[in-house]
């Protein structure tokens, strides 16, 4: 699904000027994260996507609509947005009812809604959960349906905020695998993130916000290598960016495995001489 | 500062104890770090620490709980409260809402406990610069990102001089800057010998810059406990579902394809990193 923003502005009533002229394109099947320090713009950019929020002035295109000319409720067929905290998301009784919600919204046949309810439990390691109250679960398990009734939707186009934070060792690795499958399955996706090191790994794009503009559009390894940049933006670079620098290598990987195979190159290297 | 023997606690309804025969000690003037995946017993923990659990959470509670001299299932959380500061998980929950700016939401605490105006203002000054938000001060809490949010939490706890600080995931919605942030004023403030803290956290390359010691919890029990290094380098330590360093993940990854030796003790910060890969 095809993502244009078109110099989107929007101010909170009464507040600050949270988005200023914003303009972007998302080509269908492209991964970007949005990054900035708290208080940039990125949970506003992603809810005038959504339509969660109107914009002021500017266009929302999302493939061939106009978004100002579709609720909230249409444009839910085309994007989900995940929730910061699931706790604004989640108001069923039952996991399964949360994650039935959507598609139940959507009109979906009964064997159409059970066919996604158990596609999607079973991806994030939910079965065991079904007929629990959501409020009944610890704050992972939470993130997770709310993932999990966003997932239900299959809508071309998820918008994740703050995916991997309060997650521990095996629900990352949990999110890494559901990740890959959304990236086999074709799906946009635009993840919201403070997590330099996932998002280096799973992004070839970043955008860099800051008060309510666009500061850069570039690949990843881009970004993560413009000192400069990250410092202006209060951004740290991941930690093995970082490591590659104190190390004084001219190489910025950003992935284990593209450190790893650095670090074999300069040990060959040094064996030869 | 903290001491529990033998303590156990399960939670009303549930059937298996969230915390097992735990034994404690921290001293005061310490910096503790509570590790341990989701449902380890981590906010349990905090909760006991700060004397919700026995007297707001419901259940059964055995053996002893002693903090900042005080026994805690005889005690009452008004009296905890004039030793012992807690910033929760979400800090959407712990905004009063009976205030309408920044200044006057860290304010509240300090006029429960009656602390004379000027000494007051002071410490609302302070709070403010040390957290960052002074800037922010004249804002309605509501109108704060969740980072802000975070920061007004422990800016509101800071004024109280708690002899005790505990901290629940408190950097959980704060951008790397900010996270930093706090793990540095934590630090100051223990080195400063102002107070004591205990923070649960998942980053675990703050852990191991900032923290005197760690506590590991796995189902409710002690896994392990000690300095960061030894704690995190331990070979059970890839058990104890941790969300490991980038350094670390680099390391035992170096290992296992043959570009580096084994058997030296992983790295968990920049600085340990340097050393290793150099």
């Amino acid at each position: 699904m095809n993502v244009r923003l078109e110099s989107l502005s929007f101010g909170y009533p009464g507040g600050a000027q949270a988005l200023r002229q914003v303009s972007l394109e998302v080509a269908s099947g492209s991964w970007l994260a949005l990054v900035g320090e708290n208080g940039a713009g990125k949970t506003t950019l992603a809810k005038v996507i959504c339509g969660l929020l109107r914009p002021d002035t500017g266009r929302v295109w999302v493939g061939d609509w106009n978004a100002q000319e579709h609720s909230a409720a249409q444009l839910a067929r085309r994007i989900t947005y995940v929730f910061q905290n699931p706790d604004d998301q989640l108001f069923q009784r039952t996991v399964q009812a949360e994650v039935s919600f959507g598609p139940r919204n959507l009109g979906l046949p009964p064997s159409e809604i059970e066919e996604r309810l158990i596609q999607t439990l079973e991806v994030l390691q939910l079965e065991g959960l079904r007929s629990r109250h959501p409020y009944d679960l610890t704050p992972t398990q939470r993130k997770f349906v709310a993932l999990a009734a966003a997932d239900a939707m299959r809508a071309p186009l998820m918008i994740l905020d703050e995916p991997t934070t309060g997650l521990d060792g095996p629900a990352l690795r949990l999110l890494d695998g559901y990740l890959a499958r959304k990236r086999q399955e074709g799906r946009t996706l635009i993840a919201i993130s403070h997590d330099m090191d996932f998002v280096a790994e799973q992004f070839e794009r970043v955008v860099v916000m800051a008060e309510g503009k666009v500061l850069a559009d570039a690949p990843a390894a881009q970004v993560f290598g413009a000192a400069d940049l990250l410092a202006a933006s209060h951004l740290e670079a991941p930690q093995l960016v970082r490591l590659a620098e104190r190390l004084r290598w001219p190489t910025r990987p950003l992935t284990v495995e593209a450190f790893v195979a650095d670090l074999a190159t300069r040990r060959m290297a040094e064996a030869r001489r | 500062m903290i001491e529990l023997d033998g303590v156990t606690f399960t939670y009303a309804g549930e059937a298996t104890p969230a915390l097992q025969q735990l034994d404690l000690r921290i001293g005061a003037g310490e910096l503790w770090a509570v590790l341990g995946p989701t449902g380890a017993g981590k906010s349990t923990l905090c909760s006991l620490l700060a004397g919700f659990i026995p007297h707001f959470y419901r259940g059964s509670l055995r053996g002893k709980v002693r903090v900042a001299g005080i026994d805690v299932p005889g005690s009452s959380l008004g009296e905890m409260s004039e030793h012992v500061g807690s910033v929760f998980q979400n800090p959407f929950n712990q905004v009063t809402g009976a205030r309408y700016t920044v200044r006057e939401e860290i304010g509240f605490g300090l006029e429960n406990l009656g602390v004379p105006r000027p000494a007051m203002l002071e410490r609302i000054e302070r709070s403010l610069a040390l957290t960052g938000l002074s800037e922010l001060a004249e804002r309605s809490p509501y109108a704060l990102s969740g980072g802000q949010q975070q920061r007004l939490a422990i800016a509101s706890i800071l004024a109280l001089r708690p002899k005790l600080m505990i901290l629940d995931e408190p950097t959980s919605q704060l951008d790397p800057a900010g996270t930093g942030q706090v793990f540095t004023l934590l630090r100051d403030l223990v080195s400063a010998g102002e107070t004591t803290v205990v923070v649960a956290e998942q980053r675990l390359e703050w852990v191991a810059r900032a923290a005197d010691r760690c506590l590991v919890l796995q189902s409710g029990t002690k896994a392990a406990e000690g300095t960061p290094s030894d704690v995190l380098s331990s070979p059970e330590a890839e058990g104890w579902g941790l969300c490991q360093s980038r350094f670390s993940r680099a390391a035992r990854a170096a290992v296992a394809q043959g570009v580096t030796p084994l058997g030296r003790q992983l790295p968990h910060t920049l600085d340990q990193a340097v050393e290793y890969f150099r």
